[in-house]
């Protein structure tokens, strides 16, 4: 019986959201609490040589001011290389260097104002190819002397190297050779911002006794437990972190920081509660954002236009911090050809320091990055074997006898099927009916067309988990450590419960908030793992459940348990279902009409623990980092103006392998939201820097976002192949709408400018500039 | 307001109550909306004018809440999303049209199409759709979904009428 599943069933957080009641971070009541604002850093490299914050300390109200003098801890993911105020050195502008706490938010401002530091500019390095040159100034002295929280973290003495990741399968270089067809390209990425609406926010209060209670707005709650639990030695049951709603993550919350600087400003004032508050300007500048990637890519072909081999080498600008860069770097490594058939890999990937504001994961984990780089080269190649670009791609696809890069056997049900969606899109972009057409004088509609794949990189041992409990009506309460922050996996969670237990999903009420000390823990809300690993720690739930109203059942019914049917919210023996008892008389145990109390009251309990995967070989790269693929392919047709190399985007088409559509509405307009995100980011954004490594634009009003009246049409479609281990089949898929839209937008400019050297962001100016260096 | 430094008390009309508050000269109305009336459905996504996310209605106008001082509010009818009362045309549109996601720009969406009704009554063409709507960000929809409950709320007016 279908009650949810396959269902376009409304958000379960819809209404609050619709009448100011959704509570974010920001929005709790700021009555007695102290606030806390940050200086930061206005050079990209500098030594500190003093601080001064007498004037500071002065201003009425000011209550306390922290400089990284006050600290010695490092904090990481990863790597412990990052302090929570700069110490001694700023590695990038935006870097915090003190934290004022006061009274209200207008002295702190006022405070931080006051405080003076004297710095001595260093030398800049802003590509990972000005990274690793020879000489190069060390932007951490001893990159090797930091603790590694995890052992497949590869630092390398004397450089400005974090982590470095090798695949070798097969023989790429011999393999090239043999090639008929070669194209031989580099990319250079710019970083840019998440832009979550919601600027990041935390509050921290230390009671009397040592418990500490966080709030933030972050995608991590128990990382924060977990980081602040091994900074500071405070036992992890002290810390209690609870995340209301978000505003909105992109993976930009997944990092570990403002928490750590409120709980520092609280302990600062004896464990007052204090909210620390960032403008947007900072929001862009300190905390981490996206990175920015160079790439050397060449690939070859046979004569028929079979993908023979491909090097790579890949150099992720991380910034002046690690966070979780080296975990996108293996990240690409483990997916670097994209969904293709190649025996011959062979790729090196490098997390490279630079004087750019630290990175996180940002929406796909660096896949849409190294996406745009692989789609590029592989229209090229494409082009050079005289195919079609989408034929070529059909040729190629990955299918069963195929291995990943780090050699895991392709199967439907691992990877999916990228040669339905190929040809879904074919049929859908009206593909057949021309790719370059002119419509009037210097001007002409352009379309292309590119592809992506993803598995997750998680620790391999990241858990979840659920709980469920019964209402006196027989509705359920489901409650598990995933953050609501408009991926709307709450809601995908319910309709999987309700599927699971036969009752209406109006019947499940979700705990849209996450208290570490309530909720089961759940790795972090990234990775689009939610449906994955909460859906599992759900179903077993459900299961535990179940197997409780049976109890009850064959104890009310006096017959084995064997005969006790659950299912339409009703628990009954099979030998005679005409008698039924409710959920709701028998879920908190049974009262007979006597008065003898039957059973017990029900309580539901799932967890789960990814299995299976495994670190990479590192001479090989052979490993598993992800449970699971999901393919795809996109479409974007532009129309262009080839005198002024402007454009305008006119639709665009994502099919995806989602394993199976469970909210058809939910999951259309997900897609669609990253297809935008990846659109926006494509044609406009990029953090830009001087020479000296200061941000020049880091305002909305000079970052802009595409707004409404620049979309183009987007249309989604999908395929259904199931992902057998994974509830109802469904795969991973929250993020993907944005992987290849880049890359798709990419080939379709060059496709309508005949120009192939472009790069983002898709500017006009930068068409223009990579068209007077092609001229002929 | 004689004082110009320190706070002085001052009256705002919001949905439809008179409040006495006590504001500097410099405060802005998004602040005291949110921390002095607990109407914290405008929301601070810049302060700068640049998204949007904490537009209320203003005699019937959007207004940035962020670009206004609480002291020009005085003599004015404010509406925040708390005021639109859980039953209006627009709230239903952006619930039907699956219009947002992680909800932080939605009450700002939604006083700027429901001002968009009170002047316009009639749905405009496309495009004055757009210039309402192009100076509000969001971050997660595709926009055509806020697109669409922009139709849907002119929908709803006129199956009411009928």
């Amino acid at each position: 019986m279908v009650t949810s599943i396959g269902k376009s069933i409304q958000r379960k957080d819809a209404w609050e959201k619709v009448t100011g009641f959704a509570q974010y971070t920001d929005d709790f009541p700021t009555t007695g609490v102290l606030c806390a604002r940050l200086l930061t850093s206005p050079y990209g490299h500098a030594r500190i040589l003093k601080i001064d914050t007498a004037k500071a300390s002065a201003v009425k109200g000011v209550k306390s001011i922290l400089t990284g003098d006050d600290f010695k801890e490092l904090h990481g993911p990863l790597l412990l290389d990052r302090p929570a105020l700069a110490q001694n050195v700023v590695r990038y502008a935006g870097e915090p260097v003190a934290l004022v706490v006061a009274q209200e938010e207008s002295v702190a401002e006022r405070a931080v104002r006051l405080i003076e530091v004297e710095y001595e500019p260093l030398p800049v390095l802003l590509t990972p190819s000005e990274s690793l040159s020879q000489g190069a100034v060390l932007i951490h002295e001893k990159v090797t002397g930091y603790k590694r929280m995890l052992t497949d973290i590869y630092p390398e003495e004397g450089t400005n190297i974090a982590s470095r990741y090798h695949i070798q399968k097969g023989n790429a270089a011999e393999a090239l050779k043999k090639c008929e067809y070669i194209v031989q390209k580099q990319f250079s990425l710019p970083p840019s911002d998440h832009l979550a609406m919601e600027v990041r926010t935390a509050r921290a209060e230390i009671s009397s006794d040592g418990q500490v209670q966080i709030m933030t707005s972050s995608q991590s709650p128990y990382a924060v437990r977990q980081q602040i639990s091994g900074a500071f030695m405070i036992p992890a049951g002290q810390i209690q972190v609870t995340v209301p709603f978000i505003g909105g993550g992109f993976g930009g919350k997944s990092a570990v920081m403002l928490e750590i600087l409120a709980f520092l400003a609280s302990k600062s004032v004896g464990g007052k509660a204090v909210r620390l508050i960032i403008t947007r300007e900072q929001d862009m500048a300190a905390p981490p954002s996206r990175i920015g990637l160079e790439a050397d890519i060449t690939i070859g072909a046979d004569k028929d236009g079979k993908i023979q081999a491909a090097q790579m080498i890949f150099r992720l600008d991380c910034g002046a911090y690690t966070d979780i860069s080296p975990y996108m770097a293996k990240a690409i490594a483990a997916d670097c050809t994209g969904p293709y058939h190649m025996e011959h890999v062979l790729c090196d990937s490098l997390c490279v320091y630079t004087n750019h504001t630290y990175a996180t994961a940002y929406r796909s984990f660096a896949h849409e990055s190294y996406t745009f780089c692989m789609e590029r080269v592989i229209d090229l190649l494409a082009k050079r074997c005289g195919w079609d670009p989408l034929e070529f791609r059909y040729r190629n696809a990955i299918h069963a006898g195929s291995t990943t890069p780090t050699q895991v056997p392709y199967t439907e049900s691992l990877i999916g099927d990228l040669r339905k969606c190929l040809s879904r899109a074919r049929q859908l972009s009206l593909w057949d009916a021309g790719s370059r057409t002119a419509i009037k004088q210097n001007t002409v509609k352009a379309k292309g067309i590119a592809c992506f794949w993803k598995t997750e990189n998680p620790p391999t041992d990241a858990i979840s988990g659920a709980t469920v409990t019964f209402n006196t009506d027989g509705s359920v309460n489901l409650v598990t450590g995933v953050v609501e922050m408009g991926s709307n996996g709450q809601t995908h969670l319910a309709q999987i419960l309700a599927e699971k237990l036969g009752i209406p999903c109006e019947k499940v009420h979700v705990v849209l908030s996450v208290d570490t000390r309530a909720a089961p823990e759940h790795w972090k809300t990234v990775a689009s793992l939610t449906e994955y690993m909460a859906g599992k720690a759900v179903l077993r739930a459900a299961d535990d459940l179940l197997q409780q109203l049976r109890s009850n059942g064959s104890q009310v019914f006096g017959c084995p348990i064997s005969d006790i049917e659950v299912s339409h919210g009703r628990v009954y023996s099979i030998r005679n279902p005409e008698r039924f008892i409710e959920f709701k008389d028998i879920a908190q145990g049974y009262q007979a009409p006597d008065g003898t109390s039957i059973g017990e009251p029900v309580l539901g309990r799932g967890g789960m623990m990814l299995k299976g995967l495994s670190m990479l070989d590192p001479q090989t790269g052979k490993g598993k980092t992800g449970p699971a693929w999901t393919l795809g392919a996109q479409v974007v047709e532009v129309e262009a103006d080839i005198t002024t190399f402007s454009y305008r985007i006119l639709s665009a088409l994502t099919v995806m392998d989602v394993g199976k559509v469970i909210n058809p509405e939910s999951m259309r307009s997900m897609v669609a939201g990253g297809m935008a995100m990846g659109m926006s980011m494509a044609s406009r954004e990029a953090a830009s820097y001087d020479s000296q490594g200061v941000p020049q634009a880091p305002t909305l009003r000079t970052y802009k976002l595409m707004h409404i009246g620049q979309e183009p049409d987007y249309q989604v479609d999908f395929v259904e192949t199931p992902q057998d281990d994974s509830p109802y089949g469904m795969r991973s898929y929250a993020e993907h709408g944005l992987i290849a839209i880049p890359a798709a937008l990419g080939n379709a400019l060059s496709n309508a400018f005949g120009i192939e050297e472009v790069t983002l962001p898709l500017t006009p100016e930068n068409i223009w500039k990579a068209s007077q260096k092609e001229k002929p | 307001m004689i004082e110009l430094e320190g706070k002085t008390v001052i009256s705002l009309n919001v949905n439809g109550d008179s409040h006495e508050v006590m504001v500097r000269p410099s405060d802005i109305l998004l602040d005291v909306l949110r921390e002095q009336l607990g109407l914290t459905s405008a929301k601070a996504g810049c302060k700068n004018g640049d998204c949007g996310a904490c537009t209320v209605m203003v005699d019937g106008w959007p207004a940035k809440s962020c670009l206004m001082l609480a002291v020009e509010a005085q003599d004015k009818k404010i509406i925040t999303v708390e005021g639109l009362g859980g039953k209006a045309a627009v709230q239903k549109a952006f619930v039907e049209a699956n219009a947002f996601q992680c909800g932080y720009c939605t009450s700002g969406f939604l006083m700027v199409c429901h001002a968009l009704m009170t002047q316009h009554p009639v749905m405009p063409d496309e495009i004055v759709i757009e210039e309402w709507l192009q100076s509000n960000l969001c971050r997660c929809t595709s926009y055509q979904e806020i697109r669409k409950a922009v139709h849907l709320m002119y929908d709803s007016l006129q199956a009411a009428d009928v």
